[in-house]
């Protein structure tokens, strides 16, 4: 009873059932944070992280299916010393409140830059509906992504 | 509403006046403390709610000890060495915690100062503090306060004396200095309560009632799994696993195990105005004026109804608690932890010394949400296992239907004026449960468990903090607008089958709403312009300051009157007593209605952080968008069956409206909380921009089709 996968970049062995939730195992035994448990039902976003670099609810993905398979969470986005331009475009412009959802948030902005560098205000919204912000920081958000964008358009 | 609450129901008392939390706890050193390593530490009682005030908090500090900003380090509030704030509520932290903090620093600065002068034989008004370090005018170090880190000095009181600096000269309070916790949080640090991992801990999940006041009847025996447990007490019920998902698992199990004695305790739907109205309720005047008046040739009536709304933390509820023999200690976002402990005492049953409670940050905190019932409910399963910490953490289905709710509200409005709209007589009548079922504050526990649990509690109804003290349903019933004869009246429901209490803004959201929208009204009566109509029944000028600035940014002259979109404005000064703040809004009427556009104005005195108060007016505004457009608490005669995002919807980015906010700055003036003062102002500005577009006033929340049908019916 143990599941393989990489996790971040690093290969991962969780002695966890298979039907358990990813984000049991995440927030359990391989002791992480980041990815926060909101509804249990695919309905805010706070839970996302990425598997093979592609969207996925935490609270609902049995953790079998991510065996042998690539798992990123936020704190596999950046670090402060290393922070991933996001990240860095968030803590420039104050995005955020309570930042409880912004793991999700900053994860699902990231899919969207990988598959569109540069996305209209109503791209970002859109790539973003899947998510619940109940502080009201959206518009900070939204100029975040687009100025993450710009930056990247730029480099 | 919490030392301000305090005041206003217990009075004050005659020691010399200290500003703001410091009257009431006086000494220097429950403040701050200066550490030899080259930091000072700030202890205030006021918490972090996701609002941004700790740093806000740091920077009044930094600025009055003349250091700089990296040196300060927040601790948050704890029993018993906290200073007691009582709760963070009621955008009162800048003017209750701040200015204690303000002063305090400033007379510690003045202390060490002294000091310095003293042992130099340099005159104190000679000496610079430059980044915690004494300066001589001839650039001599002359020691600083990492050297000079001597506890005794700050054990003493403070005194009376206004030693802060003046506005010109401030540096750091009034920038827009980036928040201290936000970047742990966007690298997924642990930060939050939910974060913590103590040894040997065990998770926990509640099993709650099949409806209200239902009590346990029988639970079926059955296997597991993940050797969890079973806690119970009365109809608290609750498993318990080392693994949260087993934890999780075996709730569902034994919900589907129990059986309840349960009733119809809760109106239908559809019947809630009409058991408001026939209710056992208390009723009080608020206000009353009289005058004679001619006769009026307009009048308007109207009646406002609200359901119930809630919170909607994105995070759900979480705590954590260890009894060490006869002591607890408890992990917890609760807004104000020693009114928490005066409930937990009842509750629990032990003195106050046995409990210690630490503040660790949670999601955003709107009000008085379920922060304070986890706690007693983490008490209470970690009693019955001495030693191991607990750790409960609600499903989202609690958090939407058990934790308490802003309760429903009738506001009958009456305006009588003259042929050109001038008012004459105001009449407005509030109705609703009492806005405040906080602990700490009655006789009973107001805690969700204490009513469920064995030897427990019936449940308090909750009450309406007095005007003096912010109000709770009648906050704002009181019209800013110059009417000679004026009436308000309130009448609190003293059934609650729901349960009550605060959210932000109170009961100013439909008061403003009511009144905002009668103004729009009668204006229109009359064929005046709205801006022009409010503008001359202000006696107010920084109401009228806000108007103008409002209308000016949404350039509200030139508006022009398109198929399908509405323009409506408000204003409001957020309890009558705090900051001002005007809305314009732009709406879209198809198949809903959608805010498009935002353009806020708002005077809070004092700016200490222009972003971070602009994030929260900004955020409130937001929310009261949702609030208005979305939501409603929905429940049959059983329960709250609202429980889930899909059954209590919320605003999704692609509808979140493009706001432009500003502030009035007056740095002279003092400070006055940003966090509320947006929401009602915004609500009443999409009322009116909804009657712009379609020529209907919505007096049904919230503002979607079904209701805007119904008023057109009924127009």
């Amino acid at each position: 009873m143990s599941i393989t996968f990489t996790l971040n970049g690093a290969a991962v062995t969780v002695p966890i059932e298979e039907e358990a939730p990813l984000l049991a195992a995440l927030r359990g035994p391989l002791g992480l944070s980041g990815t926060r448990f909101g509804c249990g039902q695919e309905q805010c976003g706070a839970c996302l992280v990425l598997v093979d670099g592609e969207p996925a609810y935490g609270c609902t993905l049995h953790v079998g299916a991510v065996t042998g398979r690539r798992v990123t969470t936020v704190e596999g986005l950046g670090t402060p010393a290393a922070p991933h331009p996001l990240q860095a475009a968030f803590l420039e412009l104050q995005a955020g409140q309570c930042g409880f959802c912004l793991s999700g948030v900053l994860l699902r902005a990231s899919v969207l830059l990988r598959d569109n560098p540069d996305p209209t205000e109503d791209d970002v919204r859109a790539a973003l509906d899947p998510h619940l912000c109940r502080c009201g920081s959206h518009n900070r958000i939204i100029r975040a992504v687009l100025r993450a964008a710009a930056q990247g358009q730029m480099a | 509403m919490n030392l301000a609450f305090r005041n206003a129901v217990q009075g004050g008392d005659d020691k010399p006046k200290l500003p703001g939390s410091l009257h009431v706890n006086r000494r220097l050193d429950q403040w701050l403390s200066i550490q030899p390593e080259g930091t000072v530490t700030i202890t205030p009682g006021k918490v972090e709610l996701g609002q941004g005030i700790v740093t806000a908090l740091a920077q009044i500090a930094a600025e009055e000890l003349d250091v700089a900003l990296p040196r300060i380090v927040m601790r948050p509030a704890s029993t018993p060495t906290s200073p007691d704030e009582a709760v963070t509520s009621g955008s009162l932290s800048v003017q209750e915690s701040g200015m204690a903090i303000r002063h305090a620093c400033a007379e510690a600065r003045a202390i060490v100062v002294g000091v310095v002068a003293q042992r130099t034989g340099v005159s104190r008004d000679d000496i610079a503090v430059r980044d915690g370090d004494f300066v001589a005018p001839d650039g001599r170090l002359l020691g600083s306060y990492w050297s000079m880190a001597d506890a005794a000095l700050l054990a003493v009181e403070a005194t009376p004396g206004d030693r802060a600096k003046p506005a010109n000269a401030r540096r750091i309070a009034g920038t827009s200095a980036a928040r201290l916790d936000l970047p742990p949080k966007l690298f997924g640090q642990p930060r939050f309560v939910h974060d913590m991992r103590l040894p040997g801990m065990l998770h926990a999940r509640m099993v709650r009632p099949a409806a209200r006041g239902a009590t346990l009847a029988a639970l079926k025996d059955g296997p597991l799994p993940g050797g969890a447990t079973i806690f119970r007490s009365g109809s608290v019920l609750a498993a318990l696993a080392p693994q949260e998902h087993h934890a999780e698992a075996a709730a569902a199990r034994l919900a589907a195990r129990a059986t309840w004695n349960a009733e119809d305790t809760l109106p239908e739907e559809h019947a809630l105005e009409a058991w408001m109205e026939s209710a056992p309720r208390e009723d009080s005047t608020v206000l009353e004026r009289s005058a004679e008046t001619p006769a009026p040739t307009r009048t308007i009536r109207r009646r406002f109804f609200r359901p119930f709304i809630t919170h909607g933390s994105i995070g759900t509820c979480c705590a954590i608690a260890q009894w060490h023999n006869d002591t607890v200690e408890i992990w917890c976002h609760s807004q104000g932890i020693y009114n928490l402990r005066a409930d937990l005492t009842k509750a629990l049953r032990i003195p106050a010394d046995n409990i210690i409670l630490h503040h660790v940050e949670g999601a955003g905190c709107y009000g008085h949400n379920g922060a304070d019932d986890v706690a007693l409910d983490a008490a209470l399963i970690a009693r019955a296992h001495p030693g191991t910490p607990i750790r409960v953490l609600w499903s989202r289905a609690e958090e939407l239907a058990w934790g308490p709710a802003s309760p429903a509200m009738i506001v009958d409005v009456a305006a009588e004026a003259d042929e050109a709209g001038t008012l004459l007589r105001w009449s407005q009548q509030v109705l609703s449960n009492g806005h405040s079922g906080r602990p700490g504050r009655g006789a009973l526990p107001t805690l969700l468990a204490a009513s469920m649990m064995e030897d427990g509690f019936p449940v308090p109804p909750a009450i309406n903090p007095p005007l003096a003290g912010g109000g709770g349903a009648q906050r704002n019933a009181v019209p800013p607008y110059r009417v000679p004869a004026l009436r308000v009246d309130m009448a609190r429901i003293t059934a609650m089958p729901i349960r009550a209490s605060a959210l932000r803004g109170l009961g100013a959201l439909v008061n403003v709403w009511a009144i905002e929208s009668v103004m729009d009204e009668l204006a229109a009566q009359a064929g005046e312009d709205p801006l022009a109509h409010r503008l001359r029944h202000l006696d107010d000028a920084r109401s009228r300051d806000v108007l103008a600035r409002a209308a000016q940014m949404a350039d509200w002259p030139n508006r022009q009157k398109r198929e399908g979109v509405g323009m409506g404005l408000a204003v409001s000064r957020y309890k009558g007593s705090g900051a001002w703040c005007a809305a314009v809004a732009e709406i879209e009427a198809g198949e809903r209605i959608r805010c498009r556009r935002l353009w806020l104005a708002a005077d809070v005195g004092e700016v200490v952080n222009p972003d971070g108060s602009l994030n929260q007016i900004e955020g409130g505004a937001i929310q009261a968008t949702s609030l208005c457009l979305l939501e409603a608490v929905r429940h049959d005669a059983r329960n709250v069956t609202s429980d889930s995002w899909e059954s209590y919807p919320i605003l999704r980015f692609s509808d979140v409206p493009r706001v432009q906010a500003e502030l009035i700055a007056r740095p002279e003036a003092p400070p006055l909380g940003a966090g509320e003062c947006s929401l009602g102002p915004v609500i009443a500005a999409i009322a009116n921009a909804i009657a712009d577009a379609l020529d209907v006033r919505v007096t049904r929340w919230p503002f979607t089709p079904d209701n805007i049908a119904r008023a057109m019916d009924e127009a």
